[in-house]
């Protein structure tokens, strides 16, 4: 909501400095988006009149314009802007103007071009907040003359107030002002119009019938004789010009002005050109078609509201825009005002659909003032009467459905207990009477009628906000509770750090890939194209919900590979999204972690696994070679804890990389947090140490390739059972003198009991039993 | 039997190992040897020879200290004395040339080791922890630390715990404040990518009872073009608290708590009358840098009744107040990155400066 400081000094008598006014508006929850003095620093601006338009013979985005300043002669300038035509009156900047930013304006070449000058857009000239095009001026302004002077510009302030959903009141100055007074604790005063009324009465000449009570709350019509349409006075049409709204013709902008002062729309009819002078509320027939002000057909369906005359045919559809066949004209004569209340939820739904979303339609779906029309009605007719319009006596006005305003309790304690002030009920009371809330004691507590114009507050609670706001967030003191229970992470959590930690102690960097796919995505990773889609994504390359980590990486390190930089380790913890095997009320969302290695093989891949497998101290894992789709089918395992599969670990398939543009071998590691910080990890008991000798040996065997060296690992293991106490694979060997398919294992083991020095024999019969454990059962032999 | 023996000079009867048989020794002359061959030893294994030569069982000094015995006592004495610090002599000067060697042996040691760090100093380095996931973390940090827990919900969410519960009728206009983006999960329109983190305080007071004291970090999603400062993907942080007599004035000096503990001592927090359907009394939350300037952070606010009804609590028994803020957008202040975009983008140039 825009205002200017001058009109809300009409309702009030509020004063202070701008940004001091500023810093109160944005405490009473308008916050104040922006603030320019205007009328000011406008000397050396003049009238001109547009004589040519031209391109420029060297830029596309500056056009030559030739203007008259008053001599009759062409100046030319060159022009940013397209918005205007030949004959149109514009604000132009004279050489040696200081623009209120304090740039001077000089005569300059652009591309080669002479500009004698700038024309000025309404933010330039402190007018409204339009940077986008030239303001058009009121064609009978003088040409020549000082824009000030022709305008009667006068210094003001104009604040853009941001106005939550919650305060349709404050779209209209009074309300803001209302608040304002409040706040200064100044008296606040509406308007009482000053309209002579004579002719036949309103109600002998139009007839409205309300058939949905619930679209139309209520809906009051005046007539309006002596109609002459012409331009409007010019502090009028300055102000909407400084509200940013273009004035077009005396009646259209009197009702913008009525709207911006007090808050109602209004829509105006050739009383001449409806149908049986009679206005029909009610919803629309499927299919119906009219043909709004904007010359466009628009076909309406059954939840648009609209007003249809004597013989039913639809001449606007309600609060949104009206028709084209009832619209006013230079002939008009005679004007039915229509000031309505429609329901918000119906206004916002048709507007919506319709594309077509106004002023208007804002206030209507925030919800209106269903009692100031009578107050708008003259208004209306004060500010038209300067044109010489005659306001006929008699309103007719049918009402439907509004909302309820029982007096809300109000309880003195209640209000104390959720601000943590000390107010007493009487001071409750004299800060709501301020907004005209009007309070009723009742013993201890207030009765509350909430006023019209705030269909918002309709609860106790919401009482209670307007209390804390007129009384001021800032002067409620300010407490800390004590927590009454312990801050902690959860395993979980503390899991995932662990998670990260590891990562990072690594050298592998965290990446944030977005969780939207575009379609394709998953399958030229090599998984499952059935997915969770977006029903509504801005891009189809947003469309898709990953159901896998995989695409993010890869694209990741193609983005970095096409930027020169190789070789990256990097790594995501993040949800994905998988369709649940069984119904269930959301989707299966897990939590993976994904690792990609850049320039390495599986073997870096498989050493994420296990220093990962060690810092959540799980270590009961095996590794069972497999081959799912986009992994190499050659150089992938399952990795299984606790005999449950966790992931996979191995690299990425080299069509895959192909296919997402990765022009290096990648390592990846992917794992399903959810279920593998859900299979047992973390503290094991603990193992004494033992403090008797041990005794290493070393053991090589032959093997065949596809024998895994896990397997004899666990030959190894079981054979040693409790005196093997640490085992490892220090050296693989192919070729000679090991033979073609096979290759050499060689492994270092370390005996030790806990309680007794092993003798020799001991040891020579645990080594016996582990070479006969291999031997016997792989197809293995011991190397000499 | 005499022994010669005359001042500066010293004459011994030294028995010989083998036989026993006495001899004169030059013990001047025997020291001058001594030297002689000590200092000619060119490392420390001719060293240990010369040693076991001059010192060891079988040499001149050990044998003729074995004949002591058949000397009278005064001689044995005077004698005794004079072998010993020829003894003593030559100790020291083995132990002397001993260090020599020792320091030459480690020079050469050292220049042969010498090496070029910088010329090697590549290689190892630590990864980098997102700078999202360092805000979340540090975020995390402070409110465990002032007594909160940490909850967390689906990013997938349906239209009950994103809107219905918090206070958004269905149709409800306040639900246009937020560009909700759906999913074909359900029912049309009734599975959502979460607008918000406030969903989770509704499943917080589902999952558990009051008191509740929990941040609820998390990522959101809006239906937005991505620009320098709009992203379809976003993180935020929500609190919750849920007690007994909790008031706006609690609210009030929590968010000012967590102002000077998070930004520092210099800032400053107001709040500013809002608007949110969950939240009533509902603020803004602004935050006052040192130079005086203000930032609009957080909305904040009491929860609203029937937000406590929805998550089955009594809003006479039960108060409290909720606040959330983008969590993006304090990494991006804290590192005066100016881009939102580049924290999504992952180009390893940005990630590793943090």
């Amino acid at each position: 909501m825009k205002v200017l400081l001058s009109w809300l000094q009409e309702f009030a008598p509020v004063d202070g400095d701008p940004t001091v006014i500023a810093d109160q508006l944005s405490s009473l929850g308008l916050a104040v988006e922006s603030m320019s003095i205007v009328g000011e620093g406008l000397d050396g601006i003049v009238v001109a009149r547009v004589l040519e338009l031209g391109p420029h013979p060297d830029a596309d985005r500056i056009q030559l314009v030739q203007v008259d300043t008053g001599d009759g002669e062409a100046l030319q300038v060159c022009c940013g802007a397209f918005n205007m035509s030949v004959g149109d009156l514009v604000p132009l900047a004279t050489l040696g103007t200081v623009m209120p930013d304090g740039m001077e304006i000089a005569r300059r070449k652009m591309r080669g071009e002479w500009s004698n000058g700038m024309l000025c857009s309404p933010i330039e000239i402190g007018m409204g907040d339009d940077h986008d095009g030239i303001l058009l001026l009121d064609g009978n302004l003088e040409v020549g003359h000082p824009l000030a002077e022709a305008m009667d510009l006068r210094s003001d302030v104009f604040y853009d107030l941001e106005v939550n959903p919650n305060r349709p009141d404050a779209m209209s100055v009074a309300g803001v002002a209302r608040d304002l007074a409040a706040w200064q604790g100044v008296p606040f005063t509406l308007p009482s119009p000053d309209v002579l009324e004579s002719g036949t009465d309103a109600t002998d000449r139009l007839s409205v019938e309300i058939l949905d009570p619930v679209l139309c709350g209520r809906f009051t019509a005046r007539v309006l004789d002596g109609i002459t349409i012409g331009p409007s006075p010019t502090w009028l049409a300055n102000r909407l010009t400084a509200l940013g709204m273009r004035p077009i013709n005396s009646v259209v902008d009197v009702s913008n002005y009525v709207m911006l002062e007090l808050g109602q729309p209004s829509h105006t009819f050739d009383l001449d050109l409806v149908a049986g002078s009679a206005f029909r509320v009610r919803r629309a027939v499927d299919g119906e078609t009219i043909v709004t002000l904007d010359g466009v057909e628009r076909t309406l369906i059954a939840t648009d509201g609209v007003v249809a005359d004597a013989e039913d045919t639809v001449i606007g559809i309600a609060g949104v825009m009206g028709g084209v066949s009832t619209e006013i004209h230079d002939g008009t004569t005679s004007v039915a005002l229509e000031m309505a209340w429609w329901d918000p939820m119906s206004i916002a739904t048709s507007a919506r659909r319709l594309g077509l979303r106004s002023e208007a339609s804002a206030r209507f779906e925030k919800g209106a003032d269903p009692e100031v029309a009578d107050l708008a009605m003259r208004r209306f007719a004060e500010l038209l009467g300067e044109t010489g319009a005659i306001l006929a006596p008699g309103m007719v006005d049918e009402r439907g459905q509004t909302p309820q305003r029982e007096p809300i309790r109000v309880r003195t304690d209640r209000v104390n207990k959720m601000l943590g002030t000390d107010l007493s009920r009487d001071r409750i009371a004299e800060l709501l009477d301020s907004i005209e809330f009007a309070p009723e004691p009742a013993g201890d507590d207030i009765d509350v009628v909430v006023p019209s114009f705030r269909p918002d507050s309709a609860t106790e609670i919401d009482v209670i906000e307007e209390v804390a706001r007129i009384h001021g967030y800032g002067a409620i003191e300010r407490t800390t509770p004590r927590s009454t229970i312990t801050g902690s992470l959860t395993q979980r959590q503390l899991d995932r750090r662990t998670v990260r930690t590891a990562m990072i102690g690594m050298g592998l960097d965290e990446v944030m890939p977005i969780p939207f796919l575009a379609p394709g995505d998953l399958a030229r990773a090599g998984l499952r194209v059935d997915g969770i889609t977006v029903t509504n994504p801005l891009v189809a390359e947003e469309s898709v919900m990953r159901a896998s980590l995989r695409p993010g990486l890869l694209a990741t390190l193609a983005y970095n590979a096409s930027h020169r930089m190789t070789g990256l380790g990097i790594f995501e913890v993040g949800h994905v999204y998988l369709l649940p095997d069984q119904p269930q009320p959301l989707p299966d969302e897990r939590e993976h972690l994904a690792v990609a290695l850049a320039g390495s093989d599986a073997a870096a891949a498989v050493g994420v696994w296990s220093a990962l497998a060690d810092a959540l101290a799980a270590r009961d894992y095996t590794l069972a070679a497999d081959d799912p789709a986009g992994l190499h089918p050659t150089r992938t395992a399952r990795i299984e804890v606790a005999g449950t599969a966790v992931g996979f670990v191995g690299e990425i398939d080299p069509g895959v990389l192909d296919a997402f543009g990765v022009p290096e071998r990648v390592a990846w590691l992917e794992v399903d947090l959810e279920i593998l910080l859900s299979l047992p990890h973390g503290d094991k008991p603990y193992a004494s140490v033992s403090r008797y000798p041990s005794s290493d040996i070393d053991l090589a065997f032959e093997v065949d390739d596809d024998v895994p060296a896990v397997e004899v690992e666990d030959r190894l293991r079981t054979a040693g059972g409790d005196l093997l106490v640490d085992l490892a694979l220090f050296d693989v060997f192919r070729g000679a003198p090991v033979g073609e398919g096979r290759r050499s294992l060689a492994f270092t083991l370390r005996f030790q009991a806990a309680d007794r020095t092993l003798t020799d024999a001991e040891v020579s019969g645990v080594r016996q039993a582990c070479i006969e454990a291999v031997e016997g059962n792989l197809s293995a032999n011991l190397r000499g | 039997m005499e022994v010669p023996y005359s001042a500066g000079v010293h004459h011994l009867a030294v028995a010989d190992g083998s036989d026993c048989s006495l001899m004169e020794l030059d013990l001047d002359k025997h020291l001058a040897d001594a030297a002689t061959s000590i200092e000619g030893a060119a490392n420390l294994d001719a060293l240990s020879e010369v040693d076991t030569v001059l010192l060891g069982k079988k040499s001149l000094i050990t044998a003729a200290k074995r004949t002591l015995g058949d000397l009278e006592p005064d001689q044995r004495r005077e004698v005794g004395g004079h072998l010993n610090e020829a003894r003593a002599t030559i100790e020291g000067l083995v132990a002397s040339r001993r260090t020599e060697l020792e320091a030459a042996t480690r020079a050469v040691r050292l220049e042969v080791e010498r090496m070029d760090l910088t010329e090697v100093d590549r290689g190892r380095r630590l990864g980098h922890r997102h700078v999202v996931t360092q805000t979340w973390d540090r975020l995390e940090d402070l409110f465990v630390g002032m007594g909160y827990t940490v909850a967390e919900g689906p990013e997938i969410e349906d239209e009950w715990h994103n809107f219905g519960a918090l206070n958004f009728p269905l149709g409800h206009p306040a639900r246009d404040m937020y560009d909700t983006l759906y999913v074909d999960y359900g029912e049309p329109q009734s599975t959502l990518l979460r607008t918000h983190t406030s969903p989770v305080q509704i499943r917080v007071m589902e999952a558990g009872e009051p008191p509740f004291y929990s941040i609820m970090p998390g990522r959101v999603f809006r239906s937005d073009t991505a620009d320098a400062t709009h992203m379809p993907v976003f993180h935020q942080i929500e609190a919750l608290v849920v007690d007994r007599d909790i008031t706006f004035a609690d609210l009030a000096g929590t968010l000012e708590t967590f102002t000077t503990a998070y930004f520092g001592a210099g800032f400053t927090s107001r709040l500013r009358p809002s608007y949110f359907p969950f939240t009533e009394p509902s603020a803004e939350f602004d935050i006052q840098r040192p130079d005086g300037s203000w930032l609009e952070l957080a909305g904040c606010g009491m929860v609203h009744p029937e937000v406590l009804r929805a998550g089955g609590l009594d809003p006479e028994e039960w108060s409290g107040f909720a606040f959330g803020f983008g969590l993006d957008r304090l990494a991006l202040m804290r590192h005066g990155i100016d881009d939102l975009r580049e924290l999504f983008r992952n180009d390893h140039r940005f990630l590793s400066q943090f």
